[in-house]
């Protein structure tokens, strides 16, 4: 694997997640100020590189792709050596949560910041002599430390659906790799020539690929493919509506029959700019029925697993005993509660649900009329961004690690593509297929450039 | 004890990496003696006739820039030239010619016996003397010693050598040579790490009894390619090579005698090479291939031998003789002298320092086949390196080291001295990550001011280098300065001169970039200054590959800082408890030079490396 470079601009999240509302991201560097510069427009619109040190300035962040206000921020400026790290140090302070710090990462990391290291900033302190001789020693500590917490993170996190797919990426792309490097290695030996069409193929099928991984969840959480989401109830209360309408799509059988949805039915939603893997459950109750059985239990795991639960009752009728046994699961979860059917005359005892899940919301809505979506999605968007419910640094920034390294995977396949077009000779197009191929290896953790050579002599006999 | 001489620098063996060694310690003018079994077989040719390819040819044109010998060596003597992979980019193009090995090797010993301050002796050298872990001299079996500083062990397979034809095996060299049974003994004894390695070659066939018309001829190019950056040989006799293949009942006939091959019945131990398999391991790894192609090569204008290129083998004598009759047309082939196989002892270069010198032995090089390598450029590369370096410490000046961004010599010892080698290594264009930087066409301008340096570039190598040098950089300047614009008068000589309209003001040196421009036709139009062949291409080559040249520059100047930062040699790994015990294991045992070397080393994170860098500054901090 290469070395980060010393003299990159670095940046990272500063705040523990889920501590208060304010999140800080510091960027470290050489350009750290004219790459902020780049995305963030100060009130009084005069950029930071002409401000004087340890200022803080009021501002919006703009999203580099839709030129959209991403949050209104301050930016704590620090030029150095007068820093922590003694380099040009910008702190950007935003109130949102996970989504908000998620976006305006990305977006440096698209103008040329790198994400730092476990324990860089730290690492970057003591090499510029701002902290003294007798801490190297805790230096050295947090820096292994910090290494070891987030190899475990990163390997958790790594769903085997996800490394498969990279592998198969890799896999792809190691076939015409080796194929160029034969070919260039070894002319007088008879290797085949190489396709250029076919190679094209085989590069469009990897960004495909990858463009369906960066599409799964807008920006980021690609790797837990969005927030759990279940929607759970007893049987006919309307899960299934409910899911069709969040997916815009008559994705579930919806019928008048109870126990219509037998398994649970999974689907990615962006709602908001916040991923959701929603899924729709089997209505639980007592029953006899084998299969509907299963389902049933499915669901009742589902209620332990999501991030988040859709709760559903159906308002037009009297709560029974299902619909409390189905509450009382709800305890100590992030549930939010749906009255459903409120076109329909309201039957259910609203007070006892109050009194049985004082922490969740509730609220109306009928998904016949389409009401109450606006109010739910406030409500999901408002847990999401308070950290409520997904707060696990390490995962979040493996997130936007892996993006990045994706969307810089394709931009090396792009410009593969584009000197095969122009008919550039083999050798250059090979070393856009290398970076990319390394550039997913970075995600997995395998970057062995021997790999390349084995693979030329298990695959071509070659030798004089 | 007889003290037959005293030296600065002793070098074993005459093959192509003792004759740099041997040449370069003398010319930078140490008082060095070349030591070879065999007066008559300086830098002789075991295997195959020819030099370069790529990579290869790459080394050479390094080890010429440098002021090394092969390159002219080749020019002079070489009887056919082809640049390969023409039709890809500049950077993986590379020149290979077919040597006449006797004339070769007779120019060779002629430049080494008349170089200054160089000794050339035909001596079996039996022990290396050292005294507390530094070199003294070196004993012959015949008992007298001489004394010297350095040595440099540049054995080739002839450590403890054995020869392999089917089921006969006997100690010795190639072609027929005496083996030294006796020095690994020595060796092993001053510690030095041994491994055992294995090559092949194929059988040398009699002209006469072949049938060129079955096969396909290949000739050498029409333009006259040199190595050297001094040759300016413009005409040049050229001998043809000949292609044929193998085919089903070749393959027949290895498989049916397959029990009969040594690596089957185990009598080879050593490791081989997987880009030199023979024609017997070719047959069992790629059983669904129904052919393998051969070239038929001459040994030299003065012989009927021809070498049988493709088919390495070391089977029984009926064997060969059966499986090459087989072949469209050698269905009368007589066999001069049969494929063999060759064990050999090498030392395990991951105790060399990247200047070549061994960890623990104080004066004590090794260079070439003896590191664990294979090929002729190699072991010139390595030897040129080891002579350098031997010298640099005789005059107490710091070692030629070459970074794998400035050279493939760089990379072949980063390879070697870093990461070690479980087969013969073999320099690949693959292996070099700054490949668009390392090219064939631009070795002088990367290398000769630093072989200047080290006192190997004559004058008169260095008025051509910088003349060429200064006329690079007038033209482009003169190109990147002149501005054209889209005017109507300026299209239409662009147009008639079969050139594409510009719409927007470029200047010459972006018009350069475009496809079918180049410096010949700017000149016409423009009335520029009429340059040479050598100029013209750097030039255009600049131009056209800037882009990429850039990013592979901007990488390079990233790990610079890594690169530079150097790793005292008196380090405790042991102190550092922050390492991982896998990675302070690996740097105990590579003993990396630079931070840069050090995270190079499988087994070494990039945590490892921040820390080791942390520890380095609380120590320059705490001598402060
Ligand atoms: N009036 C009214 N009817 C609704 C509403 N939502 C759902 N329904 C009806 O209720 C019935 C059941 O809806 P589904 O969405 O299939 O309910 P479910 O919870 O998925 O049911 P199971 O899959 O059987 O557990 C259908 O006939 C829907 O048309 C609503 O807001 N108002
Ligand atoms: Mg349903």
């Amino acid at each position: 694997m290469l070395n980060k470079e010393i003299n990159d601009t670095i940046a990272a999240i500063a705040t523990p997640p889920g501590e208060g509302g304010i999140g800080i991201i510091r960027v470290s560097g050489k350009n750290s100020i004219n790459i902020v510069d780049k995305i963030f427009v100060a009130g009084d619109k005069r950029a930071l590189s002409e401000r004087h040190s340890h200022r803080a300035i009021y501002g919006k962040i703009y999203d580099l792709h839709d030129k959209k206000v991403i949050d209104e921020v301050i930016c704590l400026l620090m030029r150095e050596p007068h820093s922590y790290t003694k380099e040009n140090i910008v702190e950007v302070q935003c109130h949102g949560g996970m989504v908000v710090l998620r976006n305006i990462l990305a977006n440096l990391l698209e103008n040329g910041v790198r994400l730092a290291e476990p324990g860089e900033f730290t690492k970057r302190a003591f090499l510029n002599g701002r902290i003294d001789l007798a801490q190297a020693q805790a230096v050295m500590d947090i820096i292994r430390a910090k290494t070891e917490a987030s190899l475990k993170m990163a390997s958790g996190h790594l769903s085997g659906y996800f490394s498969s797919q990279i592998n198969q990426m890799r896999e792809l792309l190691l076939d015409v790799i080796v194929h160029y490097e034969a070919v260039i290695d070894f002319p007088e030996e008879g290797v085949d020539e190489i396709d250029n069409i076919q190679v094209m193929e085989k590069i469009g099928e990897v960004r495909s690929k990858i463009g369906n991984m960066l599409a799964s969840a807008n920006t980021g959480r690609i790797l837990r493919d969005g927030i759990v989401t279940a929607i759970v109830g007893k049987p006919n209360v309307g899960k299934s509506s409910l899911l069709n309408l969040l997916l815009r799509d008559e994705r579930a059988i919806v019928t008048d029959v109870p126990g219509t949805t037998r398994d649970s039915i999974e689907e990615y939603a962006d709602i908001d700019g916040i991923p959701l893997r929603i899924i729709d459950t089997a209505g639980i109750r007592q029953t006899e029925d084998r299969i509907e059985k299963i389902g049933v239990d499915k669901s009742l795991t589902y209620i332990k697993k999501a991030g988040l639960i859709l709760a559903l009752f159906d308002a037009s009728r009297k709560l029974d005993t299902d619909d409390q046994k189905i509450m009382a699961l709800l305890k100590n979860k992030n549930a939010v509660i749906v009255l459903n059917k409120s076109d329909l005359p309201q039957a259910f005892d609203e007070n006892c649900m109050k009194i049985n899940c004082p922490d969740s919301k509730i609220i109306h809505m009928s998904t016949v009329e389409q009401d109450g979506l606006t109010e739910l999605i406030q409500i999901i968007k408002k847990m999401v961004y308070n950290d409520n419910i997904v707060s696990n640094e390490g995962e979040f920034v493996n997130d936007v690690r892996q993006a990045d390294a994706l969307k810089k995977a394709d931009s090396h396949l792009s410009d593969a593509l584009k000197g095969l077009d122009n008919d550039i000779p083999e050798d250059l197009v090979v070393i856009d297929l290398r970076s990319a191929w390394e550039k997913l290896g970075d995600i997995t953790g395998d970057t062995v450039n021997e790999d390349i050579i084995n693979e030329i002599f298990s695959r071509f006999c070659i030798g004089k | 004890m007889f003290i037959a001489g005293s030296y600065d620098i002793v070098v074993i063996g005459a093959g192509h990496a003792g004759v740099e060694a041997g040449l370069a310690a003398a010319r930078i003018g140490c008082k060095t003696l070349l030591a070879t079994l065999n007066l008559d077989n300086i830098a002789l040719m075991p295997c195959n006739p020819s030099v370069g390819g790529p990579a290869k040819g790459h080394l050479v044109r390094e080890v010429d820039a440098l002021g090394g010998q092969m390159g002219i060596n080749a020019d002079k003597t070489c009887i056919q030239y082809r640049m390969l992979n023409t039709s890809k980019g500049p950077a993986v193009q590379a020149l290979r010619a077919q040597a006449d090995k006797k004339v070769y090797q007779l120019l060779m010993k002629q430049t080494c016996e008349n170089q200054e301050n160089l000794d050339v002796k035909q001596l079996l050298i039996e022990k290396i003397l050292t005294q507390d872990n530094a070199v003294t001299g070196v004993q012959v079996e015949t008992g007298e010693v001489y004394t010297c500083h350095c040595i440099v062990l540049a054995s080739g397979t002839y450590l403890r050598g054995r020869v392999i034809i089917g089921e006969k095996t006997y100690e010795g060299g190639p072609v027929g040579q005496r083996a030294a049974m006796e020095l690994s003994k020595s060796l092993k004894k001053n510690g030095v790490k041994l491994m055992r390695f294995k090559t092949g070659t194929p059988a040398r066939v009699d002209k006469r009894t072949l049938d060129f018309s079955k096969m396909q001829i290949q000739n050498g190019d029409d333009e006259t390619h040199n190595f050297s950056f001094m040759s300016d040989i413009s005409t040049r006799e050229q001998v043809p090579c000949w292609l044929t293949y193998t085919n089903e009942k070749t393959h027949k006939i290895l498989r049916d005698n397959i029990d009969r091959a040594p690596m089957a019945n185990g009598i080879i131990e050593g490791v081989g090479p997987r880009y030199c398999p023979s024609i017997e391991t070719k047959i069992i790894r790629f059983p669904d291939k129904d052919k393998h192609q051969l070239f038929i090569e001459p040994e030299g204008v003065h012989t009927n031998e021809m070498y049988v290129q493709g088919m390495s083998t070391s089977m029984p004598i009926d064997v060969q003789f059966e499986f090459l009759k087989t072949i469209s047309g050698l269905e009368n082939v007589e066999i001069m002298r049969p494929g063999y196989a060759i064990e050999y002892d090498c030392l395990d270069p991951l105790q060399l320092q990247p200047s070549l010198e061994h960890k623990n032995i104080n004066g004590f090089f090794s260079a070439g086949q003896s590191n664990g390598t294979s090929g002729y450029e190699e072991a010139a590369a390595q030897g040129l390196i080891a002579g350098i370096n031997a010298a640099m410490k005789i005059k107490g000046r710091p070692p030629l080291i070459l970074k794998r961004s400035e050279a493939y010599i760089g990379v072949l010892i980063d390879d070697l001295v870093t990461k070690g080698t479980e087969e013969p290594y073999r320099m690949m264009t693959s292996r070099a990550e700054y490949r668009l930087i390392l090219r064939q066409d631009n070795a002088d301008m990367r290398l000769t001011e630093k072989g200047r340096q080290v006192g190997l570039v004559d004058d008169e190598r260095y008025a051509v280098y910088t003349k060429k040098r200064d006329k690079i950089n007038e033209i482009s300047k003169l190109l990147k300065a002149k501005k054209i614009n889209p005017s109507g008068e300026i299209n239409k000589v662009l147009q008639e001169n079969g050139l594409d309209e510009i719409h927007t003001s470029l200047t010459l040196y972006d018009l350069l970039k475009r496809k079918n421009v180049d410096y010949g036709r700017l000149q016409n139009i423009f009335n520029l200054p009429v340059v040479n062949i050598a100029v013209k291409k750097q030039v255009e080559i600049n131009a056209v590959y800037e882009g990429y040249i850039n990013k592979q520059q901007e990488q390079i100047e990233r790990m610079e800082k890594l690169e530079n930062k150097k790793i005292p040699a008196d380090i405790d790994y042991k102190q550092i408890d922050n390492l991982r015990d896998e990675a302070r294991e690996k740097l105990l045992q590579i003993r990396p030079v630079s931070l840069g070397q050090a995270g190079r080393i499988s087994g070494v994170s990039p945590a490892d490396i921040s820390i080791l860098l942390i520890y380095l500054e609380q120590r320059t901090r705490r001598s402060e």
